[in-house]
This record gives structure tokens, C-alpha cells and sequence, in this order.
């Protein structure tokens, strides 16, 4: 996993509720055996008319070319549904380094940080000051001091993370080697149950 | 102050907790299918570890397999590499597989019960949000990713933070008619579909201890539509009745420590809930989901909000976009609305109890002709069963069409779909767009509510038909 310290970026909005991971990347694109590609088919039925790339749907952010950069903002609720982290991996592989909503589901939680992306949840009405910026305005997010702020207003916000997440982000280390260098403890808790 | 069954639980299973961080949580047994696995196995290669124990991995095939002539290769290209791929890593990793043509495939959460694998104070993992369905053994039981799925592997553990704990009492009689998924859809309705986030449920009360285990699996199944990390119900006489004899039930001497062990599972009289909710058996009527996600449901009489009442503008909004989506009106019933579908089936309401119900419903009489309906047992073992007790017989001669085990329609990935546009009442769990297929527009309901709209072709009160 590589470090993620700050992102500083426009954002695409999709000031929509319960957006669940069977939008983020439908079931039928779960057939590929490894974590790449995922991208082209991120919020796949919302982006293409009849399944057909050739024909984007032109009310969707994601085909607005005034939209671009790292930072998905979404309405309340997001990644409900699947536990797939081929959500995360989508999202991560078109392009999209944090999440920011009022709310996210667990799992969808959980599956983002251990890919790097990173969820950013802020409060519904600070939430609804980012969506009333326009597309030129920038997000500056910075882990270490944990905020995220607004830069053409200066509006700043403080995000919640776990320090023990927030370690493995800054220097790029993932839970599995974490469990990896547990395993006599792990050993040991067997033998005694 | 007394412990919560979920606490004792973890307590049990907590090997180390990180300072302001997670805990590491020891895993007892670990589900695993086609769909969610390939990369983990692929991530342990990479990083040249072994599976830590492979005898508590699990494995069968179920998401993305076909339901008619399982033993022709799968035609579908991707498909049948995905589960090519499931064979070729359990064989190579040390992992018991009960693949396509095993006596024991079938979904995921259908088999772990029925083979007596998940039991009461273990800890239960798959990649798979419906692993929650195992809590009615009373077990800590949850869905993951499949970074998560790389660290059982890696090590028989995974990373958690412990999650706040609510308890949902539900008191009193059911009506006639109402089943366990009416239940838990009333539930969902009431709390929204975000309503238990951040929680771990337990569901207790009279109306929960009255219930059989396949009733107390399909409201266990439902606790992640409500953004629940996973439900439990605390285990008693009618759990050890289910469990006992089973194929990986304790035998012998080792059943009596199990018992010993297991009726210690339960909430102590002063354990505190940082929420709790109670519910009314009384008052739950037959329901049915009108939008694109499981909270939004109604009694099968009662009405689609009106939107402009809707006050919170976020809601409204979303209420407005589902409808659109459903091609259905604000302030409407779906009483006798025409379908087109019908889908009996998935890891919420394939078991035996469900068909039997359905059996004792259509017997004897056949199914509108505008519809089709689907029956898609949950597992070798009920299809089996549906043939002993002739179920088969009676669903071939009311014109359903009975299929072979898998996930099926319930997720649009295998070659089961509803077209796009057409309506579907499906016994699954999700009504997310194009979850049955692209365009498909579901209606969730409980199996009975099902097989009446399969007689009558259109969405009818479950009551007037008993
Ligand atoms: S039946 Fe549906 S919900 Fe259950 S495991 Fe299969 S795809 Fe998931």
C-alpha cells in the first residue's frame, strides 16, 4: 500500500443518499480474479445508457468534464449493501484517493482504508458547503493533522480516524503485515482456548 | 455490571487490542466462495505465506455458478474461470472445497447450518455481508473484504473495532400470515436502512424465542440492510435441537461440554445496550418494499409515502429517484399491481421451512399464466430434502420451475436475471438497482407473500388467500 499524507484536489460530487456498492460496481463486473481494471466499470449503469460506452449518460458527474481530481463528495450512507471491496478497488482505480460523506457503511469503511482509499466523514452541513462550491474550487485533506478544508472559503473541518489507521496510512503499511508479525501471539491464544 | 452476549463473546476471541486502535480478533471458522477469494489467495502468494489454518476455511461455489445443468461446464467464459480458479486454490492451499457436484454445495449461509459447522460462541467470518445469517446460532458472525479474507488466511485473525452493541426486543403474538421476513422488513423500515450502523444486534424477546432456527436465520441474514455489523440471537433449546446430529456437530462426550458451554451464551439481566429498540409483534403486518433499497417498505395495504409530506429533503429526494426507478407513484398501493417474476430463493428464505411454507400454499393449484416463478433451493442438501418430502412435486404441478442450488437472482451476476424493466416479488434481500439484473425492478417480500402473487399474478394480501 503506498502512504497517503495529504490530497489536495477538485472533487466530482454525487450529492446522492445510499449510494451501495452494487452502484459503485455492479455484480456482473465481479468475475475478474484480480484487483485490477475495476475502474472502467465504476458506477457503471449510472454512467452508460444501455450498458454502451459509447453512449455516457451526459447528466452524470463522472462524463461532466467540468469534474475532475481525487476527491469523491457523496450524500449520506455511502457504500451501503455488498461487502465487495471491488467498490474500493474501482474507485481507487479510476482514479479516487478519499470519500467524503456524513456517513459510511462499516464495511465499505473498513475495505477503503485497507486499499488506501481514504473516507473522510464530516458533518451534513459541512457536507452541503462542499457541494456549493463550484467545480474549480479545491479540497485540501490532510491526514496527520486529520482535516479537511474548503480552499477557496478556508472552511475547515475535523475527521475522525483511528490512530492505529491513521499510522498504517501515513507510512503506506497494511493490516495483513501488521497480523503477519503476530502470529506466536496468535499461536499462543490458541494453545490457551 | 453483567456482560452482553456479544461480549462475552469477543472477550473470548480477543488476542490483543491495539492502543486506540482494533483489536486483533481470533476466528474460529471462515466461509469462503468463488467471488470474493481469488484475490486473497493471490495477495498470500505474493507475500509467500501460508494459509495459517487451513482446516477452519470452508469452501464452496455458489455466487456465480449456473442453477440449471450444473454438470455441463459453465458456458459463461469469466464464470467458469472464477470457480476453475476456487478448485485450483483450494486444492493447492489445503482448503475443503464442496464445490459444483459435492452433496454439500449450496450457498454459503445455507450450508455452514445445515452441516452443523457454525455453532453457538464461535466467531464466523466470510466475504459475504450476509454472513450476519449465522448469528442465530448465537455467534459473533460478519461479513468482510477481501483484504480481510487475506488476513484470516494469513493468520486466523482479523483487525476489528469493537462495535457499539443494540438489543431489539420483540414481544407478543404474530398475526396470521406473518412470517420471519415480514419481520425483519418491518424492522428495516422502521430504523431506515442505515438505522443500526455502527452496531452489533441481538434480537431477543418471546416473538424471537418462538421462532424456529430457519425463521431465526432469515432475521439474522437481514441485520446488514440496516447497516448492522451483524445480528445474533442468544442460543437455546431449539438451536441444540437443530444442531444436534448434524455432520459437524459435536458427538458423544464432546456435546455435553458443548451444552455446557453454550448455555452459558446469553445477556446477563444488567447488561447495558448502547441502544435499544422494542418492538411490537402485534402490530407487524405482511410487508413488502416499494424501492431501491430493503428500509423502504410498507404493510402489503398500506400506501407509497406521499412525497411532498416527506420533510427531510436528502429522504425526499432519494424516495423520488427509487420510484422513478421502480416506475411506481407516490401515495399509491401495490395491491394487485400486475408482476412478472417470481423468485423464491437466495440466503434469506431458501431453506427447508421456506419451501415447505410455499409448498403447503400453492398445493394443488397453479400459478398465473402471466408469471414465471423461480425456486432456487438453497442448497444440495434442501433439494434433496424438497424431493423426499415431494415438494418437487407438488411446485412442478403448480408450474414453478425448481432449480439448482446457487445464489441465483438474487445478484445479477450468474445467468439467472430479470429483464429490464419487469417486475420482480423476490424472497432475496436486496432491491438495489439492477441488483437482479440491469433495469430490474424487485420487490421484496417473504416467501408466502411470494407464492400468493405467484397464484394470482398480481401483489395480494397473503391473508385473503388462509
Ligand atoms: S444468496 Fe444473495 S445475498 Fe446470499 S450470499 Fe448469495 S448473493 Fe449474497
Amino acid at each position: 500500500m503506498k502512504a497517503l499524507k495529504e490530497i489536495k484536489s477538485q472533487f466530482v460530487p454525487l450529492p446522492m443518499e445510499n449510494i451501495d456498492t452494487d452502484q459503485i460496481i455492479p455484480a456482473r463486473f465481479l468475475k475478474s480474479t484480480t484487483r485490477d481494471g475495476f475502474g472502467k466499470n465504476l458506477f457503471r449503469d449510472w454512467r452508460y445508457n444501455n450498458n454502451d460506452e459509447t453512449n455516457p449518460k451526459p447528466d452524470f458527474a463522472l462524463n461532466q468534464s467540468q469534474y475532475k481530481g481525487e476527491i469523491l463528495v457523496a450524500g449520506k450512507n455511502f457504500g451501503c449493501g455488498s461487502s465487495r471491496e471491488h467498490a474500493a478497488w474501482a474507485l481507487q482505480d479510476y482514479g479516487f484517493n478519499a470519500v467524503v460523506s456524513s456517513f459510511f457503511a462499516d464495511i465499505f469503511k473498513n475495505n477503503a482504508l485497507n486499499n488506501g482509499v481514504l473516507p473522510v466523514t464530516v458533518s451534513d452541513a459541512f457536507l452541503q458547503e462542499i457541494f456549493e462550491q463550484n467545480n474549480t474550487c479545491l479540497l485540501t485533506i490532510n491526514v496527520e493533522a486529520q482535516t479537511i478544508k474548503i480552499n477557496t472559503t478556508g472552511s475547515t473541518a475535523h475527521f475522525d480516524i483511528n490512530l492505529y489507521k491513521k499510522t498504517c496510512l501515513l507510512n503506506g503499511f497494511d493490516d495483513i503485515d501488521f497480523l503477519i508479525s503476530r502470529k506466536e501471539l496468535i499461536a499462543e491464544f490458541e494453545k490457551k482456548n | 455490571m453483567g456482560k452482553t452476549l456479544f461480549d462475552k463473546i469477543w472477550d473470548n476471541h480477543v488476542v490483543e487490542t491495539i492502543d486506540n486502535g482494533p483489536s486483533v480478533l481470533y476466528i474460529d471458522r471462515h466461509f469462503i466462495h468463488e467471488v470474493t477469494s481469488p484475490q486473497a489467495f493471490k495477495g498470500i502468494e505474493e507475500r509467500g505465506v501460508e494459509l495459517f489454518r487451513p482446516k477452519q476455511t470452508i469452501a464452496t461455489a455458489d455466487h456465480n455458478v449456473p442453477t440449471l445443468n450444473q454438470h455441463l461446464p459453465i458456458k459463461d467464459e469469466l464464470s467458469r474461470m472464477q470457480v476453475e480458479q476456487l478448485i485450483n486454490n483450494c486444492a493447492k492451499h489445503g482448503v475443503e472445497l464442496y464445490g459444483l457436484g459435492h452433496p454439500y454445495q449450496g450457498i454459503v449461509h445455507v450450508i455452514g447450518p445445515e452441516l452443523g459447522i457454525t455453532q453457538p460462541g464461535m466467531t464466523i467470518v466470510c466475504g459475504d455481508s450476509h454472513t450476519s445469517t449465522h448469528g442465530a446460532f448465537g455467534a459473533i458472525a460478519f461479513g468482510i473484504g477481501t483484504s480481510e479474507v487475506e488476513m484470516v488466511f494469513a493468520s486466523q485473525s482479523v483487525l476489528q473495532t469493537k462495535p457499539k452493541t443494540m438489543r431489539i426486543n420483540i414481544e407478543g403474538a404474530l398475526q396470521k400470515g406473518v412470517v420471519a421476513k415480514d419481520i425483519i422488513l418491518y424492522i428495516i423500515a422502521k430504523i431506515s436502512a442505515s438505522g443500526a450502523t455502527g452496531y452489533f444486534v441481538e434480537y431477543a424477546g418471546s416473538t424471537i424465542r418462538s421462532l424456529s432456527m430457519e425463521a431465526r436465520m432469515t432475521i439474522c441474514n437481514m441485520s446488514i440492510e440496516m447497516g448492522a455489523r451483524g445480528g445474533m440471537i442468544a442460543p437455546d433449546d431449539t438451536c441444540f435441537d437443530y444442531i444436534k446430529g448434524r455432520a459437524f456437530a459435536p458427538k458423544g462426550e464432546a456435546w455435553n461440554d458443548a451444552i455446557n458451554q453454550w448455555t452459558q451464551l446469553y445477556s446477563d439481566a444488567d447488561a447495558i445496550f448502547d441502544a435499544e429498540i422494542n418492538i411490537d409483534a402485534n402490530a407487524i403486518e405482511p410487508m413488502i418494499t416499494y424501492g431501491t433499497n430493503p428500509g423502504l417498505g410498507i404493510a402489503i395495504n398500506g400506501f407509497i409515502p406521499v412525497v411532498e409530506t416527506i420533510v427531510d429533503e436528502g429522504e425526499r429526494n432519494n424516495i423520488i429517484k427509487a420510484l422513478k426507478y421502480m416506475g411506481l407513484e407516490s401515495g399509491a398501493s401495490l395491491l394487485g399491481m400486475p408482476v412478472q417474476h417470481i423468485f423464491i430463493g437466495s440466503c434469506t428464505n431458501s431453506r427447508i421451512e421456506d419451501l415447505r411454507e410455499v409448498a403447503a400454499l400453492v398445493k394443488g393449484k397453479k400459478k398465473n399464466s402471466a408469471v414465471q416463478v423461480m425456486i432456487v433451493p438453497g442448497s444440495q442438501q434442501v433439494a434433496k430434502q424438497v424431493n423426499a418430502e415431494g415438494l418437487d412435486l407438488i411446485f412442478a404441478e403448480a408450474g414453478f420451475q425448481i432449480r439448482q442450488a446457487g445464489c441465483s437472482a438474487c445478484l445479477g451476476m450468474n445467468e439467472d436475471k430479470i429483464p429490464n424493466g419487469e417486475y420482480c416479488i423476490s424472497t432475496s434481500n436486496r432491491n438495489f438497482e439492477g441488483r437482479q439484473g440491469a433495469g430490474a425492478r424487485t420487490l421484496l417480500a417473504s416467501p408466502l407473500t411470494a407464492a400468493a402473487a405467484a397464484i394470482t399474478g398480481v401483489v395480494t394480501d397473503i391473508r385473503s388467500l388462509i
